[in-house]
């Protein structure tokens, strides 16, 4: 059933535009459609011009945060049906971060805040014996499941005002990366990392606005984590 | 219009799990540089989600043999069976070494790796399903991807993010590196290099319903054709049965390996009629054309093109308890709602998003969707890529992951297979290209040395004809969709070949809308169009000139694989003249003879 939807979207291209402009396109989707799909119809008959990020199309690989309606959500997991089309549907880049082109951004401090908090497993004790896996238990693995589901999209840390205000601020995803090596049983460098959020740029710079845990694609509990991380950091302890 | 220029030891193209693996590999002995058209972590291994095999043998008795004989099957007796055995019996290792370096794969209760059965992974002697799939839950190779991108971190790997390789230098018929955009600026670089490694993932894009990223544009083997150097095997490409209905999204073979079954719109589980041993648990080129007849022979829900996958618990129950399926310890296989949720959570949320279909509560509607190139750059275990039919070696250049053809997957790939091939090969590609540039001097730069990728851009952006690029796009999909898919005759596929050559000529004549330099993604949309095409045509002639159905490739008018006349592999060149030069070299065979293949 084909309706006729009219996305209104900020344009900037740094190379004519002085200041980015909203400009808007009608077009024929599904109720099922994606905010992808409709995006890629105008690229592709209305506006080549138009530019945005993608790769795999069903909300696995982190590239296509943008903010729908001022909320942000991944353009591939927003599907029509869900939001009002009987109005113009916004679309525009996350904030916070430089503007590139159009949708977007330049997510180098992104990445830079990700890799501060020593976002990688660390443990040099000698290996099993017999060259096979360290043991855990399904309980120590169940412990930080909920953080390794983090594709980098950006939603959590661009939709915080702390971020905002101070691009120092590790942000959300940093948090939410850290959180995933505190509280996995075979890591060793837990003391190190919270050592880093504890510090100026770290947790404490989380004021709870929620606004990370409601954007967040893959629904990690992202407040939790940080509130975890927090008791860390003033009990000393991991459980 | 100026030129920066790099110098590293080893440059791999690709930032996938084989790109990483090799990265890791190559970065402690040599210098290297990873260059990705999408961040590292946006790569499609990541989308990956049922497991990788390895045959630990956490939960039930197995062995690297069968696992090798299984893959031999699997292959249709395409594969080469030297490779396999290589790959298989490494699997356990480097299952190991992912571990240790930190991936959270599910547990036993023992602390042990988690294991699944799988599609045609079988216990050898009782010819039932073996838990072989090492997962963690369905995000498995987003599990990958994250630790081998964190590890390259720690070990401070060298990334160029967001640029796009446009073209391989050959110097001396040695590779000395790759020109690429930098997409945020659309400036040129050239990467100098003693050896270059390719790996960018596959092509499914190729066919319009598919799996398969954006991204997934044949970008490596198109630049190797350019090159005059050949593919192998590019008329075997996987359909995966269960795609979403008309999305193509992946519904992991795991959900079968947790007891899910394939239903018509009879309500039968069908695949006890085409594969009586294993069911729905047969390879996957067997599942997609048993749901291809059934379709056909109106049996599709409603009539429609679709069947139903079924994961609801009651259903679950019911065929585990026909089948006389177990646990470990004995017991009769039972799930509730909570297992199904805990151990499928990405594909519930699939469901829910796209469909609005609970799975715990309603069959899922799914349709074969295309999946996964087993053909690709001709490489041998070493990973070093090949020039020809007598395995000449091309000094200086390597491929390994999906654009690779070592080839472990033949004619048809097992589940699970994919992952293992990455970080294996990805691996060797890693140790032997850094080992290579220790003994290499750079080859001198010729001073065009970009000259070429310059004009094809450049030819895409002053080309003023009237041909839309997604028009064109979508008739190639179609095309192959419909006559060089699941099953393909004569007529069709010489209908396509002569489409998609028409579609190749149409390109000339294409106009794009952007011209500027910043994040130009109208013009790399069109270039990776002319990729796709590349493929489109090759696949398509290297399908038309194989007289027989082996695995993937089916054929109406060829239903039976041939081995007195068609037990070789497929290599494709493109002439400069356009022509296509196919010649074959014979499958390595070393302990398993090739036999009739029932599952
Ligand atoms: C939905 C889905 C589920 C799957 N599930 C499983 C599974 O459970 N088990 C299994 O074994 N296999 C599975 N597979 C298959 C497997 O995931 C893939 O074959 C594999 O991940 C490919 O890895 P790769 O490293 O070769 O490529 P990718 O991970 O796709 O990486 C390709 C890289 O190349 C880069 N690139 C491409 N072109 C260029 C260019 N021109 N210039 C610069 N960079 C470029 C990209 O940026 C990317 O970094 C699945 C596949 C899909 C699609
Ligand atoms: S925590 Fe969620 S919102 Fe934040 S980067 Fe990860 S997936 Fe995206
Ligand atoms: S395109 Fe991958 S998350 Fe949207």
């Amino acid at each position: 059933m084909l309706e006729k939807v009219t996305l209104k979207i900020l344009r900037y291209n740094p190379e004519k535009d002085a200041q980015p402009h909203y400009e808007r396109y009608t077009v024929e989707a599904e109720p099922t459609d994606r905010i992808l799909d409709v995006l890629e119809k105008i690229k592709a008959y209305q506006d080549g011009t138009l530019t945005f990020r993608r790769s795999c199309a069903h909300g696995v690989c982190g590239s296509c945060a943008m903010r729908i309606n001022g909320r942000n959500r991944l353009a591939c997991k927003t599907l029509l049906k869900t939001l009002d089309t009987s109005k113009e549907i916004t679309v525009e880049p996350i904030l916070g971060l430089p503007r590139v082109k159009d949708l977007i951004v330049d997510m180098t401090t992104f990445f830079d805040n990700y890799k501060k908090v020593m976002p990688y497993f660390i443990n040099d004790e000698p290996l099993p014996e017999d060259g096979r896996e360290r043991l855990q238990s399904p309980e120590e693995r169940a412990r930080f499941d909920d953080t390794t589901k983090c594709i980098l999209c950006g939603a959590c840390t661009t939709a915080c005002p702390t971020f905002w205000a101070d691009n120092s601020y590790v942000g959300p995803s940093a948090i939410v990366n850290a959180h995933r090596f505190i509280f996995d049983s075979r890591d060793r460098a837990a003391a190190e990392r919270l050592k880093i959020l504890a510090g100026d740029s770290g947790v404490f710079r989380c004021r709870t606005a929620f606004n990370c845990t409601e954007a967040c694609p893959r629904e990690i509990k992202i407040t939790k984590a940080i509130a975890e991380v927090k008791r860390a950091i003033i009990t000393g302890r991991l459980d | 219009m100026s030129i920066k220029t790099h110098q590293y030891e080893v440059v791999i193209v690709g930032a996938g799990g084989a790109g990483l693996m090799a990265a890791l590999y190559a970065s402690k002995k040599a210098s290297t540089a990873v260059i990705s058209k999408l961040y590292p972590s946006r790569s499609h291994t990541g989308a990956a989600q049922g497991g990788i095999s390895a045959a630990l043998g956490n939960i039930e008795e197995d062995r690297p043999e069968w696992h090798t004989y299984d893959t031999v099957k699997g292959s249709d007796y395409l594969g080469d069976q030297d490779a396999i055995e290589f790959m298989c019996f490494k699997a356990p290792e480097l299952v190991y070494e992912l571990e240790h370096m930190g991936l959270p794969f599910d547990r036993t209760p023992e602390g042990r790796i988690m294991q699944r059965p799988f599609g045609g992974h079988t216990n050898n002697e009782t010819g039932k399903p073996v838990r072989r799939a090492c997962h963690a839950a369905d995000r498995t190779g987003h599990m990958i991807l994250q630790t081998l991108y964190q590890q390259c971190i720690k070990n401070n790997v060298t990334f160029f993010d967001e640029f796009q390789v446009l073209d391989l230098i050959m110097v001396n018929g040695k590779a000395a590196g790759v020109v690429a955009i930098e997409i945020a600026t659309g400036d040129i670089h050239v990467f100098h290099a003693k050896a270059v490694i390719l790996a960018t993932g596959g092509w499914g894009r190729v066919w319009e319903i598919t799996s398969n990223a954006y991204a997934y544009t044949g970008d490596a083997p198109a630049m190797i054709l350019r090159k005059g150097l050949p593919v192998e095997d590019m008329e075997f490409f996987q359909f995966h049965p269960t795609g979403i209905y008309k999305l193509g999204i992946l519904i992991t073979e795991g959900v079968r390996g947790e007891g899910g079954v394939l239903i018509n719109d009879k309500g039968e589980r069908f695949m006890e009629r085409y594969a009586p041993h294993v069911k729905d648990l047969a390879s996957r080129d067997v599942v997609s054309r048993a749901m291809y007849i059934e379709m056909k022979e109106g049996r599709g829900i409603n009539g429609q093109r679709y069947l139903y996958l079924d994961v609801r618990p009651e259903t679950v129950n019911k065929y585990a308890k026909i089948d006389g399926r177990t646990n470990p310890d004995g017991t009769p296989y039972q799930v509730t709602a909570e297992d199904i949720l805990r151990k499928l959570p990405d594909i519930i949320d699939f469901c829910k998003t796209y469909l609005g279909v609970d799975p715990v509560k309603e069959p899922m509607p799914v349709q074969p969707t295309a999946h996964y190139a087993m053909g690709g750059i001709p490489t041998n275990i070493k990973t070093e890529v090949l020039a020809d039919e007598k395995n000449t070696v091309v000094p200086g250049l390597y491929a390994a992951g999906e654009n690779a053809c070592v080839s472990v997957h033949g004619a048809n790939r097992l589940g699970t297979n994919s992952l293992l091939d990455l970080v294996v090969f990805g691996k060797e590609a890693g140790i032997h290209a850094a080992e290579y540039a220790a003994g290499a001097q750079f080859e001198p730069l010729p001073d065009d040395a970009a000259d070429y990728a310059r004009s094809q851009l450049d030819a895409i952006l002053n080309s003023k004809g009237n041909e839309r690029v997604a028009d064109i796009a979508k008739e190639m999909k179609h095309e192959m969709m419909d006559k060089v898919g699941v099953f393909r005759t004569e007529e069709g596929m010489q209908e396509a070949l002569d489409k998609i050559r028409e579609l190749k000529e149409r390109f000339k004549h294409i106009h794009i809308d952007d011209h500027g330099k910043v994040f130009n993604t109208d013009l790399l949309t069109a270039w990776e169009l002319s990729n796709l095409l590349d493929v489109a045509e090759i696949t398509t002639a290297s399908a038309l000139a194989r007289k027989e159905s082996r695995g993937a490739h089916s054929r109406d008018d060829y239903p039976k694989r041939d081995d007195q006349n068609w037990l070789k592999h497929t290599l494709a060149w493109r002439r400069e003249n356009g022509e296509i030069e196919l010649r074959y070299k014979p499958v390595v065979i070393t302990k398993y003879q090739p036999k009739e293949r029932v599952y």
